[in-house]
């Protein structure tokens, strides 16, 4: 047992931090340090950078992503660094979540059409499982999709659908047949958004932002081809894409750089003749968060170390998920904190950078952010769901 | 002891209760969130006409010579329907302190308009270095000949944009952060070298920032003595405190309440999600957070009300108290909402909203706590 990186290792850090200081676009950089959201374009351009470098698949197969695979440490170099620069989160429907279905599942055909349009990012997906009658209980979602000729005919609503306004691909699971068991009938689907009966809704969240969406299926003929995986595995696809969704599944490297952020800001926060960052009760929690946010940290290198040596992850990726977002709402609490009155002046999104801002000029985004992250210990199976995971598959209650 | 309401307080109970339900439906609050005021002029005649904005005030201004009990009873209720109506910024905070140490002249001046529903008032007193500390003030006032001329800046001043005064707290003498040496100013929201910028807070209520540029006013707007406003505001804003954390109690009921009804209705695995233990304890935790805040609201005002010498400790017990209470049970709403708890649709993240920037409004849980721990 060591912590230490090998001189190849730090041979690799400084290439990676050589490869940001030419490549990281200005324009990027700029909003990115500010906390204002990207736009299509930028997001899309910023992952063709690192899709060039090798740096944007890398948990795929080579044989796959073109590039040599990276080493665990490598990994780990690589997201550090890249948090530490604040360089845009991937959006994951395409990379993390869809590609690895169809390399583990798919046919030529598909693995052909999509995997060097996602690696390149020429094509933008959104992930079509929760329903407004399913969401803790996915497996009871009703999108039917009925086989007609070389055709299946879907109808029925998909929500909370993430960016699907940008979205050119969704994947979905649809209801292929009615089993007793309902996990029995479900197939992984990949639809075309342009194709005739979607409407895609915005759900405008609390925050003010359109991040969300619904999507209506209405007579949506899609090629049979388009199932991934025999028809009615769609269940156990969910199930492999949830364990294989693991590394960095808690923001580890980003709530490094947010936490130093809020001690550096908190550092230069007035509070009489000290800083809020001398004061005794806002200090501890401070620091408490950093012991936390270490053991989840080590947490998370035990978990891919024994994954890389052969182990399988399991039910301690939900241990990573409870314990990663529970750091990030609880960092966004302390921002808030941080501001005190000034965290109230409120912008909507479209406002937010192009009006000087009230208070300091860093407090624009912290209420937005901190209303935003409610979301994170619910979605990708809530926090309760994860609990549960853990208490049946860990502790075998 | 005794832990009931009179009959003149339970009639002003139902009242509100009945305006609430009747004429503040959510449709129609979310209607006024659009407007430019950001609240009724209608609502606000009706507060008129009903006396609630002369409730807390001496006959001899107009009023009825209410208690902060009545104060409590209002803000309660307005708490639960979330009303967006300036009460707090207009009467307790401002009003209230005219009414105790403003002069004759400023009270038919100021306080005959807020009884009839015809003046808006905001109180100026924090800045952007002074955090919590209402004693941190930087903005002077300079007396000269039979003129104050003030310079400085005012922060989130909450019923900004709708004032037509502005009650403000400046330096007269003494350094940055001494309690003697403040004094509070009546100052018209017309005045020249007044400029503010008005805003949205993330409730949907309406604040400025203020800037003061060599703003000459009369001697006569000086509100209580020289030097000595310090004393006049820290009481405004414990009565404040307590409307406020009335308010927060009223917002904590209806959001409990509207997660356990959900919860009965909203299935997953085939059953009422509200049968599943962990959400139930979580219920019950919010249920009884919101008792013990009550409890503390109910203490605290009594104790403020009989002038009791442990009164402002207890007043920042219960803010410590409801700071960490609308927290937890507006987050806790959200999170057994599921992604409906996040949609601006819903009710429960507007109310969410409003309970987070109470507990930052007159101080935050750290600095009552820091408070309570010196008292
Ligand atoms: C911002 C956001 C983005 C999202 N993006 C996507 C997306 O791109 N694609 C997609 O398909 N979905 C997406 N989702 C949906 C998300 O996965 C669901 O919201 C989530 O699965 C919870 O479902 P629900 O909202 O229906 O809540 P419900 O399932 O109704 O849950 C309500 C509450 O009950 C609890 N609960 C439910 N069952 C149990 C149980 N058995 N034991 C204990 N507690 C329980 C939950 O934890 C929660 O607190 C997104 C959601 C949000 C908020």
């Amino acid at each position: 047992m060591n912590l230490s990186f090998s001189k190849e290792d730090l041979d690799f850090k400084q290439e990676v931090v050589d490869f940001l200081d030419a490549n990281y676009p200005g324009d990027i950089k700029e909003r990115q340090d500010k906390r204002l959201p990207l736009d299509k374009e930028q997001n899309i351009r910023w992952q063709k950078i690192l899709s060039k470098k090798g740096w944007f698949a890398v948990n795929w197969p080579s044989e796959y992503s073109g590039s040599p695979e990276l080493s665990l440490t490598q990994k780990y170099i690589l997201q550090n660094v890249l948090a530490e620069y604040n360089t845009p989160v991937l959006l994951p429907f395409g990379v993390g979540m869809c590609a690895p279905v169809i390399f583990s599942f798919g046919t030529d055909k598909q693995k052909k059409q999509h995997l060097p349009a996602i690696l390149n990012s020429d094509v933008w997906w959104c992930q079509g499982y929760s329903e407004p009658g399913s969401g803790s209980d996915l497996a009871s979602l009703k999108t039917k999709a009925d086989k007609e000729g070389d055709s299946y005919i879907v109808n029925g609503c998909k929500t909370w659908t993430t960016l699907a306004q940008h979205a050119d691909w969704i994947f979905c699971l649809v209801r292929t047949e009615t089993t007793p068991i309902k996990q029995e009938g479900i197939s992984f689907l990949l639809i075309d958004m342009k194709t005739a009966g979607i409407e895609v809704k915005p759900i405008i969240t609390v925050d003010g932002s359109h991040e969300v969406n619904m999507v209506f299926f209405d007579n949506v003929k899609v090629p049979c081809e388009n199932i991934v995986g025999e028809v009615g595995q769609g269940w156990n696809i969910a199930k492999f894409l949830l364990m294989h969704e693991r590394s960095g599944i808690a923001g580890i490297s980003s709530l490094k750089r947010e936490l130093s952020r809020l001690r550096e800001l908190s550092a230069s926060t007035i509070v009489n003749e000290g800083t809020l960052l001398d004061e005794p009760a806002f200090r501890a929690k401070i620091e408490q968060t950093e012991i936390e946010l270490t053991a989840t940290e080590f947490t998370e290198l035990r978990t891919l170390s024994s994954m890389s040596s052969g182990g399988s992850p399991g039910a301690e990726a939900s241990i990573l998920k409870i314990k990663g977002t529970e750091l990030q709402q609880k960092l966004s609490e302390l921002f808030v904190e941080m501001l005190g009155y000034y965290a109230h002046p409120f912008f909507a999104e479209n406002e937010l950078g192009s009006n000087d801002s009230i208070g300091p000029e860093y407090a624009g985004s912290i209420m937005p952010h901190y209303l935003n992250y409610r979301k994170v210990s619910i979605y990708g199976g809530s926090n309760e769901i994860q609990r549960n995971v853990i208490s049946k598959a860990i502790l075998g209650l | 002891m005794d832990f009931t309401f009179n009959e003149e307080q339970t009639l002003i109970q139902g009242q509100v209760e009945q305006f609430i339900q009747r004429d503040y439906d959510w449709e129609s609050r979310q209607s006024l969130i659009l407007t430019d005021s950001g609240y009724s002029l209608d609502n606000w005649n009706t507060f008129a006409e009903l006396g609630w904005l002369g409730i807390s005030l001496s006959d001899d201004s107009g009023g009825f010579g209410g208690s902060s009990i009545d104060t409590m009873i209002l803000m309660e209720e307005f708490g639960k329907g979330l009303v967006l109506e300036p009460f707090l910024e207009t009467v307790v905070m401002c009003a209230e302190l005219i009414d105790k140490s403003g002069t004759l002249e400023q009270k038919k001046d100021v306080l005959t308009g807020v009884v009839e529903g015809k003046t808006q008032l905001a109180l100026a007193y924090a800045e952007p270095q002074s955090r919590f500390n209402l004693a941190d003030v930087m903005t002077e006032a300079k007396l000269e000949s039979d003129n104050f001329i003030l310079n400085g800046f005012k922060s989130v001043v909450m019923n900004g944009p709708n004032a037509n005064k502005f009650i403000i707290s400046a330096r007269t003498s003494g350094d940055q952060r001494d309690e003697s040496g403040i004094s509070l100013f009546l100052v018209d929201a017309e005045v020249s070298g007044l400029s503010s910028r008005d805003y949205q807070t993330v409730d949907n209520r309406r604040a400025s920032e203020l800037t003061l540029e060599s703003v000459v006013i009369p001697r006569s707007c000086l509100i209580g003595e020289l030097d000595e406003g310090f004393t006049v505001l820290d009481a405004a804003i414990d009565r404040s405190i307590l409307a406020i954390s009335a308010e927060a109690v009223g917002a904590m009921e209806v959001l409990y309440k509207t997660t356990v009804e959900y919860t009965k209705t909203r299935e997953q695995f085939g059953t009422p999600i509200g049968k599943f233990q962990v959400l139930q304890h979580r219920m019950v935790d919010m249920f009884m957070e919101y008792e013990q805040c009550k409890s503390l609201l109910y203490m605290a005002t009594m104790k403020h009300d009989e002038d009791s010498a442990d009164a402002k400790k207890a007043i920042s017990g219960l803010k410590y108290q409801v700071g960490n209470a609308s927290k937890f049970i507006g987050q806790q709403s959200v999170q057994l909402h599921g992604g409906m708890g996040v949609t601006d649709e819903l009710n429960v993240g507007h109310y969410f909203k409003r309970l987070t920037t109470i507990g930052t409004i007159f101080g935050n849980s750290d600095y009552h706590l820091k408070k309570y721990t010196s008292l």
